[in-house]
């Protein structure tokens, strides 16, 4: 058992710090927050050059990395510097999808992701979906004239900004069955796919998806006619990690903030950091923060295994706890100025909490526990 | 012991419904019960409304024009007006400053601004926390220093809630810096008309611009504006902050809180079923709903003791620490029973425009209502400094 990062992500996650901490201030990120597109272009490009998106791929698929640790290094960084555009929408999420199901000249696709020249966004959730996986009831009907896609998608993270979104759709099966899920390729700019876009509580925008009458070759499906279901657990599961990364990075920062201002801000004549009563908080925080680390390393550690989803499942739903009780013990010990929109610590705390209401939050995943655990 | 209410408890809850029924704007409502910003008409609207019936200052006695409730009668209309989603009765003029006119004001100043606040002439605001004085509030630095009639205030205030509205604010200033902290400190009106009064709003972590800050330079305010005697002020302002208490404990919030959570259970979907079937899920919600039966009847008992029109002492710690724990608790829920609808910003900004694809759990409030409720355990003296009090009284004296 060694727990050291091996050299390669050693470096990666130096040289992330190291570039964030250079071009991503407070500044930057309200710009990016307040910005319709919701991330900044020039962002995207230097990390793509710097080779983040690369090293969610394995080599096969044109990357140099793609496993859990390579998916942990880099996020707990983004999260860490609270750096809003969508690696894990576009790369994680989507491209992970394209990766595992695309054909030839879908992998392609891939490649353009690899290089920062591409956005693809996941469009799978559904308005009454909330976390349930295989609750789908967009149609895909196929006939003479291509296939038709009809429903709605719910909270599509980064659709606007995105060239092609996947969509799950049905073309077999009940409702809640994973029979009979199929995963297709549809260029935004289809006609009958209709966006309603808005920005997020803790960062960057989604949109509502409509298709009304969204027609598309048999070419643009991803893999098997109603076998999606595989590759939609499996990039929930990477994406999972990746959050729980992102989540731990965060509440990194959230934990410093917290004790730099408590040595910092003076009331009763002295720094609140010197009043007992805040001190034992503070260790609490750190001692959650250990654990929160370590639930992550057994997710990703897993993430190639056979005990993969109980393992994502007992450390989402760690993560979704500490990061709820880290995010509240933040504003609290800060007092006012963390509830204020435009101090640090108020964009982290959301980004915190906000990570819990993605792939399933801690309920969800408590739940999934215990039923797999009694499998 | 008996917990039923008496035949006038009970008429009078019946009059209190029927008055909800007929006279509350169900557009206001509406926005109420979806966790929607009122307009500042809107708000006034509804206390011009309380005002005709006799209802709007509920705990003044009836010689100011009050309707001198017991501590059972507010609870009751705090528990209806919560049910039926009407606005809640804005507190700073009402139950804040008039209270301390009323005990250490003169009588020209109670007549003066009495009358103002019933008929909504003035909107006050509150003066009382500094960028360096929060829980330590006795450390406030905003300076007044007498120049013949006038005082010159010099200073700045913050955390100011709906100070953009207001036409007044009441002041804790400095008049004095060679005593204790909390001798100096002198309680002053100032008409935010006055030159040098500047009113810059801060947004807040879910977006609105609710809170303020207020510059005051140079601001001169007449002598007859200083309540009671110079350097007095701290006693008025602990006065104020034990009448702030009276209705500390929210319990009517907690009880709307429960209720718009209850109906998003059921009908947020969990696996194919309502969410409020789910054993985890209504665990949690069960688990809310006994504290804040107990909670209810603590506050009842509390403030019957303490008797009516009167403010408790260190339970009003215990009701402020208890109340707001439940009521985030019950957001906290509202937030997670959503699902992925919590991350959009607002649920404004779903249904704006043409509006063809309503967000089906109305869940952008949620996630507000979430954000913005953090500061209930900070504001009106940090939970960490109720629980202070709680321990001096308890210990104090033994350690």
């Amino acid at each position: 058992m060694n727990f050291d990062l091996s050299d390669e992500r050693q470096m990666l996650s130096d040289t992330l710090r190291r570039f964030l901490a250079d071009k991503y201030s407070s500044t930057l990120r309200n710009e990016v927050l307040s910005d319709p597109a919701g991330l900044s272009r020039e962002i995207w490009s230097q990390l793509a050059e710097l080779g983040v998106i690369g090293a969610l791929f394995d080599e096969a698929q044109g990357g140099f990395g793609g496993a859990g640790g390579d998916i942990a290094v880099v996020f707990e960084e983004l999260g860490r510097a609270g750096v809003v555009e969508p690696v894990l929408d576009t790369a994680v999420l989507a491209g992970g999808i394209i990766a595992d199901l695309g054909n030839a000249d879908q992998q392609a696709l891939v490649e353009q992701i690899i290089a920062g020249e591409l956005h693809v966004a996941l469009a799978h959730g559904e308005p009454e979906a909330r976390y349930d996986l295989p609750y789908v009831t967009c149609r895909a009907a196929e006939d003479a004239e291509g296939i038709r896609l009809e429903g709605r998608k719910a909270v599509v993270v980064n659709a606007e900004a995105s060239e092609y979104l996947i969509v799950s759709a049905r073309e077999a099966g009940g409702l809640r069955d994973w029979e009979g899920i199929s995963l297709f390729l549809v260029p935004r700019d289809t006609a009958g796919l209709v966006l309603q876009g808005y920005a997020l509580a803790s960062r960057g925008r989604a949109a509502e998806v409509v298709l009304d009458g969204v027609t598309l070759t048999p070419e643009m499906r991803l893999g098997t006619a109603g076998q999606g279901g595989d590759a939609l657990t499996k990039a929930m599961a990477r994406s999972a990690v990746a959050q729980m990364a992102e989540t731990l990075g965060a509440m990194h920062t959230a934990c410093e903030m917290t004790q730099d201002y408590l040595m910092t801000r003076r009331q009763f004549g002295k720094p609140l950091g010197s009043f007992q009563a805040l001190q034992h908080r503070v260790a609490e925080m750190l001692i959650e923060m250990e654990q929160a680390r370590s639930a992550t390393i057994n997710a990703l550690g897993h993430l190639d295994g056979p005990d993969r989803d109980r393992q994502i499942s007992a450390a989402k739903a760690l993560m979704g706890q500490i990061g709820k009780r880290i995010a509240e013990e933040s504003i609290q010990m800060h007092g006012g100025i963390a509830m204020t929109q435009e101090y640090d610590l108020a964009h982290f705390a959301k980004r915190i909490i906000m990570g819990d209401h993605r792939f399933g939050d801690s309920d969800y995943h408590l739940e999934r526990f215990i039923d797999l655990s009694a499998a | 012991m008996d917990l039923s209410y008496t035949e006038q408890e009970l008429a009078f809850r019946e009059d209190v419904r029927d008055f909800l029924a007929e006279h509350l704007d169900p557009q206001v409502s509406q926005k109420v019960r979806t966790g929607r910003e009122l307009t500042k008409a809107e708000m006034e609207g509804w206390h011009a409304t309380l005002h005709a019936r006799g209802w709007l200052a509920q705990n003044w006695p009836k010689s100011h024009g009050g309707a001198e409730w017991t501590a059972v009668q507010r609870f009751i209309y705090e528990e209806e007006a919560a049910r039926a989603s009407a606005p809640r009765i804005v507190p700073f003029g009402l139950s804040m400053l008039a209270p301390v006119l009323m005990e250490f004001g003169s009588k020209e100043q109670q007549d003066r601004w009495l009358p103002r606040i019933l008929s909504g002439e003035d909107w006050w605001c509150q003066g009382y926390s500094e960028p360096g004085a929060g829980s330590d509030l006795a450390s406030l630095k905003t300076r007044a220093v007498r120049d013949g009639d006038h005082y010159v205030v010099n200073g700045q205030k913050t955390w100011t809630t709906l100070g953009q509205f207001a036409n007044m604010i009441f002041c804790l200033v400095r008049t004095d810096t060679e005593c204790k902290p909390q001798e100096g400190i002198s309680f002053l009106l100032i008409d935010m008309d006055t030159p040098g009064v500047e009113v810059r709003p801060i947004v807040l972590l879910d977006g609105t611009p609710e809170v303020n800050e207020v510059w005051l330079t140079d601001v001169r305010v007449p002598v007859e504006n200083l309540v009671g005697e110079e350097n007095k002020g701290w006693t008025y302002a602990k006065y104020l902050l034990t009448h702030e208490r009276t209705n500390i404990a929210g319990v009517g919030f907690c009880q709307a809180g429960l209720d718009a959570l209850k109906r998003l259970a059921r009908t947020a979907n969990h696996n194919g079923r309502p969410l409020s079937e789910n054993p985890l899920f209504a665990a949690r919600i069960a688990q809310v709903e006994i504290e804040l039966m107990a909670l209810a009847t603590s506050n009842l008992r509390i403030l019957a003791a303490a008797g009516a029109g009167r403010a408790p002492g260190v339970e009003a710690s215990m009701l402020k620490v208890k109340g707001t724990d439940i009521r985030q608790a019950i957001n906290d829920l509202a937030r997670r029973a959503v699902g992925p609808y919590a991350m959009p910003f607002a649920s404004e900004d779903v249904e704006g425009s043409n509006a063809p694809l309503p967000d089906p759990l109305n869940a952008g409030a949620v996630t507000k209502a979430y954000l913005n409720n953090r500061k209930i355990s900070i504001f009106g003296g940090a939970n960490e400094v109720q629980k202070n009090i709680i321990a001096k009284t308890a210990l104090g004296g033994r350690g």
